[in-house]
């Protein structure tokens, strides 16, 4: 997919993120900040990673604010944001398919 | 070296006989030596000891650099005292390497923090540590690295001469012109000041600060004239809404209600539970819940609770005029209520942080608690309890009374949620051991409940009351499946913190934390 404009998902309540995608010619741009980065940037950083590559996003600035969100919460973020970012997230969302 | 919590203690640090943390007890039956302060004979006298000025105060009790001055924090986040006397110390006498000894530091305090960056203040010794100095002290700012003792801890360290306080400052909300000060009857009201009574006794000088003087004698004291050099009116010692808060609410969080029941329950099914049982409880959600569902067990059981200590709030407050429990004395009071309740509700009174928790005097009210139901930022499986630094590893807690009443008590509950957002509270490994697993015997959580193997009797108890439990590590496990596997923190070699046991030998140590990358 690719991030057309930029887009929005999440929130800065406690347990979720925030995640903005940006587009982007640079490959992909990640800054994440995270109320438990020493003890999960490094698995937060991954989920993204992982996430952004199964939806075969490969260029975009990608902002994650994280406040503590569990794996499954951050990857529906990041999907989230990328479907609206193409605007794909109104209807026929591949739910099983992309969308895990 | 390695001590009794596993925890590994630069040798550096082991001279002056300073040992590693043994266990629990193990200074018991051994003998202490109590130091003296230097005190200025006042034969002639004085018909006041009022002086214009903190600055004045200070010089005439000849301060110096180097010196130690010592704070309690009855005051809270609304304390002014700290801040002014330092900035009087620093900017108008031009002190440095200065060494504060606190009750307790945090949010009020930014200015001592940016002393700690300039150079001035040297050294801290305190209970509690948060807010912006807990974040320079953490980035190794502060040239020695700070000593965190528990609420009895410290005074042990005072009366065995650890700590030298040079001139110790007392925030009053009300005083004489000689220095009888009381916690109530002013504009800045806190109630109980068992902080300041071992710094008063132990001070080679006494400064008191007040923003109310009242007429001579004001009794009974909490801090008394004959320990007081001089005393200085103020405009106002603090931010009275930030120093008690409105009244203290019990929670209606149903995760907190739950463990609250699952807490009373385990105390009714222990033989302590009986006709004049002692209890002491924290302010957090669940700890002070556990109020109503104990209220609930000792109507049915027709049984009164004998006596309560802590840091009171208004539900004990409201349990002393019901009835239901015979006498509440304390070192501090959280909120409106218990401030207005001290020493005015019969049966309401107040004692002096070694009375509560010294583990070195002979007759701490700790020691003949049954029950102490307390929180937690962390717990592992060795039952050892954090509440210092945070999972980032910056000190931003207190022990308080922590260690202290978990070390006394006949029975710790340690109530908690498994997790709080992505943090696992039951892991593998505190960051920091502030009390000592040996001490702790049964953690409530939101996902079961955990006795310490130690304590067979309350495994039986709560088998034969058909209370479900698991195994500590059955709760870690399930933490670790919700919320992933921590990474281990990357710290440097410097030791910012030392953390000493409430007996004196060292728990722990705080390292400074590594700037982390990805």
């Amino acid at each position: 997919m690719t991030i057309e404009k930029s887009a929005v998902a999440g929130t800065l309540e406690s347990s979720d993120a925030m995640v903005t995608v940006e587009p982007g010619e640079n490959g992909v741009e990640l800054d994440i900040s995270s109320s438990v980065m020493n003890q999960y940037g490094r698995q937060i950083k991954q989920m993204v990673l992982e996430t952004l590559n199964r939806l075969e996003v490969k260029s975009g600035k990608i902002t994650v604010v994280d406040k503590g969100a569990l794996d499954c919460t951050l990857k529906a973020r990041v999907e989230c944001a990328v479907y609206r970012s193409c605007g794909k997230s109104e209807k026929n969302i591949s739910w099983g398919g992309t969308i895990r | 070296m390695i001590n009794a919590v596993k925890r590994d203690i630069p040798d550096y640090l082991l001279k002056n006989g300073k040992e590693v943390y043994q266990g629990k007890f193990y200074m018991d039956g051994k003998y202490v030596k109590k130091a003296s302060p230097k005190t200025r004979i006042y034969e002639k006298p004085q018909e006041s000891k009022l002086v214009r000025s903190i600055a004045e105060a200070l010089r005439q009790c000849e301060a110096k650099d180097g010196m130690t001055f010592s704070f309690h924090h009855h005051l809270r986040n609304g304390d002014y005292v700290a801040d002014m006397v330092m900035k009087a110390a620093v900017e108008e006498l031009g002190l440095k390497d200065l060494v504060v000894a606190a009750t307790s530091l945090g949010d009020a305090n930014n200015l001592i923090a940016d002393y700690i960056e300039q150079g001035k203040v040297v050294g801290i010794q305190t209970s509690g540590i948060r807010g912006k100095i807990g974040e320079v002290v953490s980035k190794g700012m502060l040239k020695t690295p700070a000593v965190i003792r528990s609420h009895g801890g410290r005074p042990r360290a005072i009366e065995a001469g650890e700590v030298h306080i040079d001139i110790a400052f007392v925030a009053a909300p009300t005083s004489d012109c000689v220095g009888n000060c009381r916690g109530t009857g002013g504009k800045s009201n806190c109630g109980s000041m068992g902080y300041a009574m071992t710094d008063a006794e132990y001070a080679d000088k006494v400064v008191v600060i007040t923003d109310t003087l009242v007429d001579f004698p004001n009794y009974p004291a909490s801090v008394k004239a004959i320990d007081v050099d001089a005393v200085v009116v103020v405009d106002s010692i603090g931010d009275s809404g930030k120093i008690a808060s409105a009244a203290a609410r019990i929670s209606k969080n149903p995760r907190d209600l739950m463990m609250a029941e699952n807490v009373a329950k385990v105390i009714a099914s222990t033989p302590y539970f009986k006709d004049g049982f002692s209890f002491q409880t924290g302010v957090g959600g669940p700890s002070l819940a556990a109020n109503l569902f104990l209220e609930k067990y000792m109507d049915e059981r027709h049984i009164k609770m004998g006596w309560a200590i802590g840091g009171i709030c208004g539900p004990m407050v409201e349990l002393l005029k019901k009835g239901k429990v015979k006498k509440v004395i304390d070192v501090q009071d959280f909120d409106i209520d218990a401030v207005n309740s001290i020493n005015q509700t019969p049966g309401h009174f107040e004692m002096s942080a070694s009375q509560y928790a010294n583990p070195a005097n002979k007759g701490a009210f700790v020691n003949k608690l049954d029950f102490v139901v307390l929180a937690a930022l962390e717990i592992d499986t060795d039952f050892n309890v954090n509440v210092l630094t945070g999972s980032d590893g910056i000190l931003r807690g207190a022990p308080g009374g922590h260690p202290d009443t978990a070390a006394g008590s006949k029975c710790c509950i340690i109530v908690t949620p498994l997790t709080r957002g992505r943090m696992a509270t039951v892991c593998k490994h505190v960051v920091t051991v502030t009390t000592p697993g040996d001490c702790v015997d049964v953690l409530v959580t939101d996902y079961g409940i955990a006795v310490n193997p130690l304590r067979s009797d309350l495994i039986k108890n709560l088998d034969d009351a058909g209370i479900p439990h698991v195994s500590i590590e059955f709760l870690q496990e399930k933490a670790y499946s919700l919320v992933g596997t921590p990474d281990d923190l990357q710290w440097e070699d410097k030791v910012v913190a030392i953390l000493e046991a409430r007996d004196g030998t060292i728990l722990d140590v705080v390292r400074q934390i590594k700037p982390f990358k990805i």
